[in-house]
């Protein structure tokens, strides 16, 4: 049964994952993107990881995607605009990632066995809790500074918005 | 496989009396909202179908199936039919988690079940909360989808509106839950039982009346209603991101509206106001002996907390005029927030001074 969903979840994953990046429409690919972040919620669900895949779609699906599709719209882009032939960068990701991909697969028996023990222990806990107590102890500091480092970006942003050019103005 | 296919009907049956609750309520809503309004500014509302116009609701559901189903030249047909869906389901899928009554539970040829519920998650608020915010794309696809500016505008407004005050409904939760310890709505009702000061707007040792306040502001604006019913200002976008639908998808997308209301006042009843709690502690039926009847009073209690908002909401709509929208998102930014934040350090600190005994 976890075999079917995973299976359906991860396919479901990758098609909708090349689709963002394939189909020639941005609103449908911004769907599709809609449709993989709720399937990954999905594999959350399946891994007993019930809070990351709330904030998954809460996060994710209800507020950034939100705003992609707000620019989309707001820009109105031309179907074709976008592409400027960038296969040579591409190519360039696309490379070592397909190499990690076969080195992965070759050792894949070692990989496999030093995962499965973290999963076991989730299942019986209260998920939240966990996540909760080891957030504020053994990360605390951790979780501190990706605090302080988003409050920096959040008051750059105002700023840079904000900012009144007055040289420009007088000119 | 038998026990699986049990269960599964069992819950499908679970499903299909709550989905009929809930119409039965939007039925009700669409008369009572024109009746309610129409005592407050001291005319009948609808009074030709049938007697004192309680069939009203019925005449406008035949006349919305029968509607011509038109969709405009240069609108993208598969978003325009996708839209009132995504708007639809979202608005329906939260009330699987909502507790209409007491926990029990409840033997059925070896299975256990609980009858008032349809599932008992223990992230059961955040599910409310992450589909919930899923109804923004119905509404913002189907103002693009339209290809009508009027409609584009509506749809954007309302993206901007939903997000903004969502944040604000999130945090004004986080008090409560701090207070429950739990996000599991079956133990946050659970947890105010007994008279009626353990609900957590009065409760000790940190009232949420604030929280509650910011709650049903929020709740206002993120399911559009006036005096936040920007996305669908007439005098401004003739209906905002529906001006383009008609028939049976603007029917969908006018269930989804009243759907969400019945929703965020059940979200409201139970996490406030102690939900199938009565105000004193256990019930008046226990106390002469029909204790296996107690439930009635309990689902009672709850619809009556929450048609009291929905009473409030349309109170709210005879009352006041819009807001403008400059007005709206500063309200949300600079009144809301810095309340509902100040309460979550507030009810912090006292559940941190008076731990629970």
């Amino acid at each position: 049964m976890a075999q079917l969903f995973f299976g359906y979840f991860a396919g479901v994953i990758a098609i909708t994952s090349v689709l963002v990046v394939a189909l020639r429409n941005p609103v449908y690919s911004a769907l599709s993107l809609l449709i993989m972040f709720f399937h990954v919620a999905g594999l959350y669900v399946t891994l007993h990881a019930e809070f990351l895949a709330a904030v998954q779609i809460i996060v994710y699906a209800g507020a950034i995607l939100v705003l992609y599709l707000f620019v989309v719209m707001l820009l109105n882009v031309k179907q074709d605009d976008r592409y400027h032939g960038q296969w040579r960068i591409a190519a360039f990701v696309c490379v070592p990632l397909l190499l990690e991909l076969l080195v992965l697969l070759a050792s894949g028996g070692a990989a496999q066995s030093g995962l499965l023990p973290a999963q076991t222990a989730a299942d019986t806990a209260d998920n939240t809790l966990a996540i909760g107590t080891t957030l504020f102890s053994t990360y605390l500091f951790p979780f501190e500074v990706a605090s302080l480092i988003l409050l920096v970006a959040m008051i750059g942003a105002i700023i840079l918005a904000k900012r009144d050019f007055p040289e420009r103005g007088e000119m | 496989m038998a026990e699986l296919g049990l269960r599964l009907t069992l819950t499908f049956i679970q499903i299909a009396v709550i989905v009929l609750i809930v119409i039965v309520t939007v039925l009700l809503l669409t008369l009572a909202e024109r009746k309610v309004l129409g005592w407050m500014q001291d005319r009948m509302g609808p009074m030709e179908v049938g007697p004192y116009g309680s069939l009203q609701p019925f005449a406008d559901a035949i006349k919305l199936f029968f509607k011509e189903d038109i969709v405009p030249a240069g609108a993208n047909k598969l978003l325009f039919t996708v839209a009132p869906l995504l708007a639809l389901i979202p608005a329906f899928i939260g009330f699987a988690v909502i507790p209409w009554g007491p926990d029990l539970t409840f033997e059925f040829d070896g299975l256990t079940m609980k009858p008032f519920i349809i599932s008992d998650i223990n992230i059961g608020i955040l599910y409310i909360l992450a589909f919930a915010s899923i109804g923004a794309y119905g509404i913002i696809l189907g103002g693009w989808a339209s290809n009508s500016k009027y409609s584009l505008l509506g749809g954007l407004r309302s993206a901007a509106q939903i997000i903004s005050y969502e944040l604000n409904i999130g945090l004004a939760i986080i008090g409560v839950l701090i207070m429950a310890g739990s996000l599991s709505l079956v133990k946050i009702t659970g947890a105010q039982s007994g008279w009626f000061w353990n609900w957590y707007v009065f409760a000790f040792p940190a009232p949420q009346i604030f929280a509650l306040v910011v709650y049903v502001i929020s709740a206002v604006a993120e399911t559009n209603r006036v005096p936040f019913d920007l996305p669908e200002a007439e005098s401004e976008l003739v209906a905002g991101f529906f001006t383009e639908y008609s028939g049976l998808r603007f029917a969908f997308f006018y269930l989804a509206e009243y759907a969400n209301m019945v929703l965020v006042s059940c979200v409201a009843s139970a996490m406030f106001l102690g939900g199938w709690n009565a105000p004193y502690p256990g019930t008046i039926l226990d106390l002469l002996g029909l204790s296996s009847l107690a439930w009635i009073e309990n689902t009672m209690w709850f619809a009556f907390k929450t048609y009291s908002f929905l009473f409030l909401f349309f109170w709210l709509r005879a009352t006041l005029p819009r807001l403008r929208y400059d007005q709206l998102m500063r309200f949300g930014w600079k009144v809301m927030l810095p309340i509902a934040l100040a309460n979550i350090v507030v009810t912090s600190i006292a559940v941190y001074l008076f731990p629970k005994g």
